[in-house]
């Protein structure tokens, strides 16, 4: 019987012909990052180990996204143990360019890699044909120091996407209604495999988009064949496809779900779980305080072109906030050459700088009781964006630009 | 024997530990506020050798190691759950907290009881109205189980089992 791309990728790093579900194998890991939310623990236990070495420091990236700019002191000591750590053993670092996945995608993944990331949205990377999972700070250290991990082969589940998507649905639709569909826990400790002719149609971007919420189900990653596009992407930022891993076509799939990407609508997740999904036509009208356009998910060129669209002209109602933060410097820049953060400005908007700002309820724009966010991130979790009291949406772009404008949820028109 | 501190399906990450505690210089400071948009005087009531207690997919969300992390610096003995989200299961075992599954405990016992569990039988138990009700636990894989009994991965890493 044939592999899927998750069971080929991870019996290549093992060294060994096939794997099967359920197996728990050595690996050797082509990747690790690791950001500011975990890397100052990492650090500390480094320092107790009987044998403290980094393995192969080439293979490692730091990303300081989470409260970047420092919002305290104690926030100040925590990076810099990060980046003096960094500089000491040679690791690739970057502080304030952007959100760790849109860095890595831009600048390191390749398909067929095996990619661990202290970050549970490591699985975006799937979006270029790489096994990209989320881990701990020990499994971090651990891989740092012998540049091997364990896995355990998951179940493959595929996910069957067919036709377009129609005008004003988004890719972010899709993953939500998607999530709405399997559930939070829908494809818990399982690999999700996109295919069919409507995954070939999505953009890398779109499909990253797909990747990065897959963890929402529960999922160890989220994958694409790496096809042409994933190898323009590749061309685009000066890499090249070493290996490339495909689906035998008669890999086993433990399940299959089947979406008409025709038949997708503009939709939310209310709060306080992802999978909580309605239209938002039902919602339209529900008051809110603060809109966010960003994050690792949702805050690419397309995303802001969408979203400066919708306000272009207009202003943001007078009591909302509404938070624009492109996913990296190279995003922002491509924004403002496009005279896209012009336009948010004349809107009323704040744009801030490339990180994970509200989406990870820290560092900025952290809203207070009983207040209602929309957003493009990835969480909306009791409390993700504050106050425990207060509440998060989670649409598209087009939906939180119409809704920082309406100052209330409203459908782009 | 130990108290119980029971918690739903679904409970994510954010909630043992929210966000703006994780960069907190130590775990120990951080372990003042596990819990708080739940139960803000979890930190003061939970005893070593208490359990948490939880419904299907324990621990969803954010790959934060510090949520298990605040859980065994309270002294937490195990989560004891229907099903766990991966990465905190990972965590979980990686720091040396048992995380262990038990598909009929959870629905047995509410916040307060108090409750014993033997990792090595796999049995999880609570005293009722008829005396003890005894509830199989699912066994780790040998691999994780391994690590465990190390204390932990950085235990296995510094014993040269690696």
């Amino acid at each position: 019987m044939g592999m899927t791309m998750a069971e080929k990728i991870i019996a290549a790093a093992a060294g060994v012909p096939a794997v099967s579900p359920g197996e728990i194998h050595t690996v050797r890991l082509d990747r690790m990052m690791s950001n500011d939310g975990t890397t100052h623990l990492t650090v500390d236990m480094f320092n107790k180990l009987k044998h403290p070495v980094v393995a192969e420091p080439g293979r490692l990236v730091f990303i300081a996204d989470h409260n970047v700019p420092s919002d305290s002191a104690k926030t100040a000591a925590s990076q810099k143990k990060m980046r003096d750590f960094a500089k000491l053993y040679g690791i690739d670092y970057y502080e304030g360019r952007g959100v760790c996945h849109q860095i890595m995608m831009e600048n390191y993944v390749c398909p067929g890699e095996l990619i661990f990331g202290a970050d549970s949205h490591t699985c975006t990377y799937g979006a270029l044909g790489a096994f990209g999972t989320g881990v701990g700070c020990t499994d971090f250290l651990y891989g740092m120091v012998t540049g091997k991990s364990w896995v355990m082969v998951p179940e493959s589940v595929r996910i069957e996407l067919c036709g377009r998507l129609p005008d004003g649905v988004y890719a972010r639709d899709l993953m939500l209604t998607i999530i709405g569909t399997v559930g939070a826990n829908g494809c818990n400790y399982q690999a999700m495999e996109f295919c069919g002719d409507g995954a070939g149609a999505l953009s890398v971007d779109e499909r990253m988009v797909l990747c990065n919420m897959a963890v929402e189900a529960g999922a160890k990653t989220g994958l694409f064949g790496p096809d042409e596009k994933a190898t323009e992407y590749l061309a685009a930022h000066g890499r090249k496809a070493k290996k490339p891993v495909f689906s035998d076509p008669d890999a086993h799939y433990i399940k299959t779900y089947s979406f008409d990407l025709g038949q997708v609508r503009p939709v939310v997740a209310k709060p306080d779980f992802v999978d909580n999904l309605d239209s938002v036509d039902e919602v339209a009208g529900t008051h809110i305080d603060e809109a966010f356009l960003g994050s690792c998910n949702n805050g690419r060129i397309d995303d802001l072109r969408v979203g400066a669209e919708v306000v272009r002209g207009k202003k943001v109602a007078p009591h909302v906030r509404f938070l624009v933060s492109p996913a990296s410097a190279t995003v922002y820049r491509q924004a403002l050459d496009e005279g896209l953060i012009d336009t948010f400005l004349e809107a009323g908007a704040i744009v801030v700088n490339s990180n994970c700002s509200v989406c990870w309820g820290a560092c900025q724009g952290v809203i207070g009781e009983n207040e209602v966010l929309i957003s493009t991130g990835t969480r909306n979790f009791k409390g993700r964006a504050g106050h425990p009291s207060s509440q998060v949406y989670l649409a598209s772009a087009a939906t939180v630009a119409a809704s920082a404008v309406a100052g209330a949820i409203a459908k782009a028109v | 024997m130990g108290k119980v501190f029971k918690f739903g399906n679904d409970l994510d990450t954010d909630q043992i530990l929210a966000s703006q505690y994780l960069l907190l210089p130590t775990v120990e400071e951080m372990s003042a506020h596990t819990f708080e948009s739940l139960d803000p005087g979890f930190p003061g009531k939970v005893k070593p050798g208490d359990f948490v207690v939880g419904g299907e997919n324990f621990g969803c969300g954010s790959s934060r190691e510090q949520a298990p992390a605040v859980l065994k610096a309270l002294g937490v003995k195990a989560v004891v759950a229907k099903s766990f989200a991966r990465i905190f299961f990972r965590n979980a075992i990686n720091i040396g907290l048992p995380a262990i599954v038990c598909k009929g405990l959870p629905d047995a016992v509410a916040t307060g009881d108090e409750m014993t569990l033997d990792l090595e039988a796999g049995v999880a138990g609570v005293f009722g109205d008829e005396g003890e009700e005894r509830y199989p636990c699912t066994k780790l894989p040998p691999y994780m189980q391994n690590i465990l009994d190390h204390g932990g991965l950085i235990a296995f890493l510094d014993d040269g089992a690696a």
